[in-house]
């Protein structure tokens, strides 16, 4: 208390600048005053008395300083002389200020901002109150190789009575539906969600009210929820939205709610990101299949654990609830596929595979500020040298080591400081721009922003970098050989020696970052180029998608387009009326799931082969795109074997399909697959009658493609005929020449003049669908390559600035040589030798370096060895010339040193 | 800055408080005077050290200050003892006179009393 009382005093004080000094010196002249008159009582003579008084006293000095300490907080005095020092030696040189402080700028502003993308990404995914314990449910059946099937209701029962959550909903994954009934029918992002799902995330309507979590409603309870944007968009923000009615898909919703601004739906694409409106699902009655344990669909399961479980815990209560179901029905959870149900945190599901390559940036990013910081360490370094003459006269005139050390701590952490704040500043007033360079299919784009938090980041990490990396530099700042130094102004003096040699190592270590940076730059520009110019099996050119959703009322017999004979009117006069327009040569249509690139990852389907014996819960599940007759040949996907669709596989004929070459080999090995017979089962696209799907008969092969990813080439495919099978989420190819800017209205004018009702939208071409599907992978590689870029440019200028400084302090040496009859060419080769020296240290670290990274980021390759030997090599040769051709500059110096001037002048 | 013995301080310290205690008000001198009648040899020489710690004591709350003037007419700083700083004084002398009684039992101990 008594000290705290005094501490704020002293910092009253101290703020305030208040000075006692007079008043003491008045106490003192008064206090020396009694003394001397006392020694006159004791009769001394008036000089003797004052004499005594003054030794009986003490150096007043001292007392005053002492005085002065205790009246103030001398540590920050002092902290503020040292920044008042540091200010005025910066503004003394100003060149080599800017160079240190716009090295920082770009050291933190990098780190800075991509460190603001990780904070809206990685550190806070999740915009729901105690995020840690939502999490995510998934199934795998390894024994097939099957992940993330889906949970069957029954499943999902148990899984809310196990005790181990407080509440587990089901979310659909995100769909369309039709909002019919405004001047154009829109097509909306919706997902179906179990009525608990706003309770489990635990967020509120900002209008009206969520779902009530004990609505027990089998199928959809017919109520609505709608995002702020879409009630701000459509309806004009109307207050009196709740009660009205909604048409979606031709059935009649009430709006009850309008969710909070900024509310978005969990999940990792933009797609579902985008989600617009929840409709309340039971998910046990129509239109939804009636409950059965294996009947897995694909639904994401979210759930809230108990307070207080940890992960892992609660995993060990499910692998336990999982064992216990297999028991009790072994029948559904047959032995060999392995069921396993895994909880994983709802912040790592949602931010999905963009991780490895944002910690990839981030680690890049965190190599170029290693660097700029080594730069700026450096760059000290050789000022110490210029300086060498006033460290020796502060020295002399008794300075303490200590002090010394710490006014060059002021002053590095100052360079860094205000290297930190430029840098925040570029980053904040460019903020907008640099935005539209990250690609768009980013989770939590939208979340990116420059706030408080990342400005601490930065000034945090301007702060560390500034006395970590300063603390060397003052360190050996300050062990001038004061003598030496003084008599010959620095030259070869031994601080010197030392000095140089840390300068050394730090240029090595720039150059080996930097080579690392590099070879990461290198092998991901290779995997790109390889994936950018890989044949993906279909022609791309020309080709344009537009979308269009068919209505899926819920009850089926309402439903126009229920039968494939009934739809396949619609689509074969859309394919007429598609020819028709100027431009297009031919049209084909499929859904989403044979839209190329161009979908998330559908759910497959469990495909059972006439002859070995299955239930669907065993069966290997696969990809089962719906497609008209016209698609390969459109895409240019070259048939291998028997026969593609014809406009006669019709409902009433034999069930048909076409297979890619990967499923052939897969699931029949050796053998022909033509006119094998498979069934499809548990189609949510297709109303299930109960009754046993009809064997489908496999009539081609066609050539693989890489439809899915163009990473990965042999994902097997099976094919069917929209002719046969109903498909809602439709896509309509066309190639030719085409506008992109005015298809999407022609489409419109065509389909609607059809049915008015069906929206048309998300006209894209195929080449820009390739484009977007890259978009991060084009991005993380470019940031590297520039990051690389510019560790180069760094390194570049650090092997320069050293060579320049060797140069420099061996002059005398050199010009001795010179004088003694070298050959410049000698000369030159021995300023060389030092640089590639230095060069040659660099490269063999930094390749030591770069192995161990590239193996780190493997999964981000493609087609490219991470110890790719052309890399590699290309990198070190360009390392080489780099410093070659900085070390060549003061080597050319050196050479033209003038013996004479120099020998003479020192 | 020069290191002085802690013991010493806190003895400065107190020995101040004290005096102010039983003289009342009393000038930098007249503490310095005082103390120097009592204990010999602690302030013969650098009577100076004594205005640091006089501020600290101020900053501490523990006496307060105003210019008066002194018995010869001479301008001079008196210093008083504030209630908080004779609660200290207090809460000091008897931590002191503990201490005290416990070192001094210690040096009456002979060996014979411990067997």
């Amino acid at each position: 208390m008594r000290s705290l009382r005094r501490f704020l005093t002293r910092l009253w004080n101290f703020a305030t600048g208040r000075s006692v000094d007079p008043h003491l010196q008045e106490e003192i002249a008064g206090h020396l005053a009694f003394l001397a008159e006392e020694n006159l009582h004791a009769g001394m003579s008036p000089a003797e008395a004052r004499r005594q008084a003054a030794l009986k006293l003490g150096s007043a000095v001292a007392i005053r300083e002492d005085h002065h300490a205790e009246q103030s907080l001398p540590l920050i005095e002092n902290l503020f002389f040292d920044l008042r020092y540091a200010v005025r030696m910066l503004l003394k040189s100003p060149g080599f200020s800017f160079i240190a402080i716009a090295t920082m700028a770009l050291g933190i502003g990098a780190t800075t901002a991509i460190y603001s993308v990780i904070d809206a990404t990685l550190l806070h995914p999740l915009p729901y109150p105690n995020p840690t314990e939502l999490i995510h449910v998934r199934d795998d059946l390894p024994g097939i190789d099957s992940r993330d099937v889906g949970v069957s209701i029954p499943e999902w029962r148990d899984l809310e009575s196990s005790g181990i959550f407080q509440s587990v909903a089901i979310a659909g994954h995100g769909a369309n539906v039709n909002l019919t009934g405004g001047a154009q029918p829109e097509r909306l992002g919706f997902k179906a969600v179990t009525p608990n799902y706003f309770a489990v995330l635990g967020v509120g309507a900002q209008l009206g009210r969520t779902f009530d979590p004990q609505d027990a409603t089998p199928g959809y309870n017919l109520e609505a929820v709608m995002s702020d944007g879409l009630w701000r968009r459509e309806f004009a923000a109307d207050p009196q939205i709740i009660g009205k009615t909604l048409r979606l898909d031709n059935d009649a919703y009430q709006i009850v709610g309008v969710m909070p601004r900024g509310f978005r739906d969990q999940g990792s694409t933009s797609e579902e990101q985008n989600v617009e409106l929840w409709l309340g699902a039971g998910y046990a009655g129509l239109p939804f299949q009636a409950p059965q344990r294996g009947l897995r669909l694909n639904r994401a399961v979210i759930a809230r654990l108990k307070p207080g479980l940890s992960v892992a815990a609660a995993q060990a209560h499910l692998d336990a609830l999982v064992e216990s179901l297999k028991k009790e029905y072994p029948k559904e959870y047959p032995a060999q596929t392995a069921w396993t149900a895994r909880l994983i945190p709802l912040s790592e599901s949602v931010v999905g595979n963009v991780r490895q390559s944002l910690i990839l940036l981030f680690g890049a990013v965190g190599l170029v500020l290693l660097i700029s910081c080594v730069n700026v360490a450096n760059l000290l370094l050789a000022r110490a040298s210029t300086r060498g003459r006033e460290i020796a006269v502060r020295q002399a005139l008794g300075a303490q080591r200590t002090r010394l050390i710490r006014q060059f701590l002021a002053e590095s952490v100052l360079l860094f400081l205000l290297g930190g704040i430029a840098g925040f500043a570029i980053l904040f007033f460019t903020r907008k721009f640099l935005l539209q360079l990250v690609p768009e299919s980013l989770p939590h784009l939208n979340e990116i922003s420059i706030h408080w938090g990342v400005l601490v980041f930065a000034l945090a990490i301007s702060l560390v970098a500034g006395v970590v990396f300063g603390l060397a530099p003052a360190w050996l700042m300050s062990r001038f050989d004061l003598i030496g130094t003084i008599r010959q102004d620095g030259r070869g003096s031994s601080g010197s020696r030392e000095r140089s040699r840390a300068r050394q190592v730090l240029v090595i270590s720039e150059l080996a970052l930097s080579l690392v940076l590099m070879v990461a730059a290198g092998l991901l520009l290779r995997s790109f180029w390889d994936l950018f110019t890989v044949q993906p099996g279909f022609n791309p050119d020309r080709v344009m998608a537009i979308q269009t959703w068919l209505p899926g009322p819920n009850d089926p017999s309402a439903d126009v387009y229920r039968s494939a004979t009934q739809e396949s009117i619609l689509l074969r006069e859309i394919l007429r009326r598609s020819r028709s327009l100027p431009g297009v040569e031919n049209a084909a249509v499929g859904d989403v799931a044979a839209l190329p690139l161009g979908h998330s990852r559908p759910g497959g389907l469990p495909l059972v082969r006439e002859g070995i014996e299955m239930t669907d819960n065993e069966a290997p599940v696969i990809d089962s795109p719906i497609v008209s007759p016209e698609y390969f040949q459109l895409l240019g996907m070259p048939l291998l074997r028997g026969r593609v669709f014809s406009d006669q596989d019709l409902e009433s004929t034999p069930r048909v399909a076409v297979i890619n070459q990967t499923a052939a080999r897969t699931y029949w090995p050796n053998q022909d697959p033509l006119s094998k017979r498979v069934r499809l089962r548990l189609d949510g696209r297709e109303v299930l009658t109960g009754a046993e799907p009809p064997w489908t008969t496999i009539v081609g092969v066609i050539a693989d493609a890489r439809t899915e990813s163009l990473a990965d080439a042999s994902i097997p495919q099976i094919y069917r005929s929209v002719y046969q099978h109903p498909a809602k989420d439709l896509a309509i190819i066309l190639r030719g020449q085409l506008d992109p800017s005015a298809i999407s209205a022609q489409m419109r004018a065509q389909i609607q003049s059809i049915d008015p009702e069906l929206p048309v939208f998300h006209a894209e071409t195929l080449d820009d669908v390739l484009a977007s599907s890259l978009s991060v992978r084009r991005f993380s590689m470019e940031m590297v390559a520039f990051f690389a870029a510019t560790a180069l440019l760094l390194a570049g200028l650090g092997i320069y600035g050293t060579i320049s400084y060797l140069v420099n302090e061996q002059r005398r040496e050199i010009a001795i040589r010179l004088a003694l009859g070298a050959q410049r060419g000698n000369i030159l080769k021995m300023v060389l030798r030092r640089g590639l020296g230095l060069a040659a240290a660099g490269a063999a670290l930094g390749v030591a370096g770069a192995i161990i990274v590239s193996h780190l980021m493997a999964g981000l390759l493609f087609g490219v060895s991470p110890t790719d030997l052309p890399t590699f090599a290309g990198v070190t040769l360009v390392l080489t010339i780099v410093a070659l051709v900085a070390s060549c500059i003061p080597a050319l110096r050196a050479v033209r040193l003038d013996p004479n001037a120099i020998l003479y002048s020192e | 800055m020069k290191e002085k013995p802690d013991v010493l301080q806190g003895t400065l310290a107190l020995m101040v408080l004290k005096t102010l205690d039983v003289l009342g008000p009393q000038h930098g001198w007249g503490i310095a005077r005082r103390i120097e009648q009592i204990s010999g040899d602690l302030l013969a020489v650098n009577q100076g050290t004594l205005y640091p710690l006089l501020l600290k004591l101020e900053h501490e709350g523990s006496i307060a200050s105003e210019w008066g003037a002194s018995e010869n007419n001479r301008r001079a700083r008196f210093y008083r003892l504030t209630g908080p700083g004779r609660k200290q004084l207090q809460a000091e002398t008897r931590e002191w006179e503990q201490t005290a009684a416990i070192i001094a039992r210690f040096f009456k101990v002979r060996a014979e009393d411990l067997t």
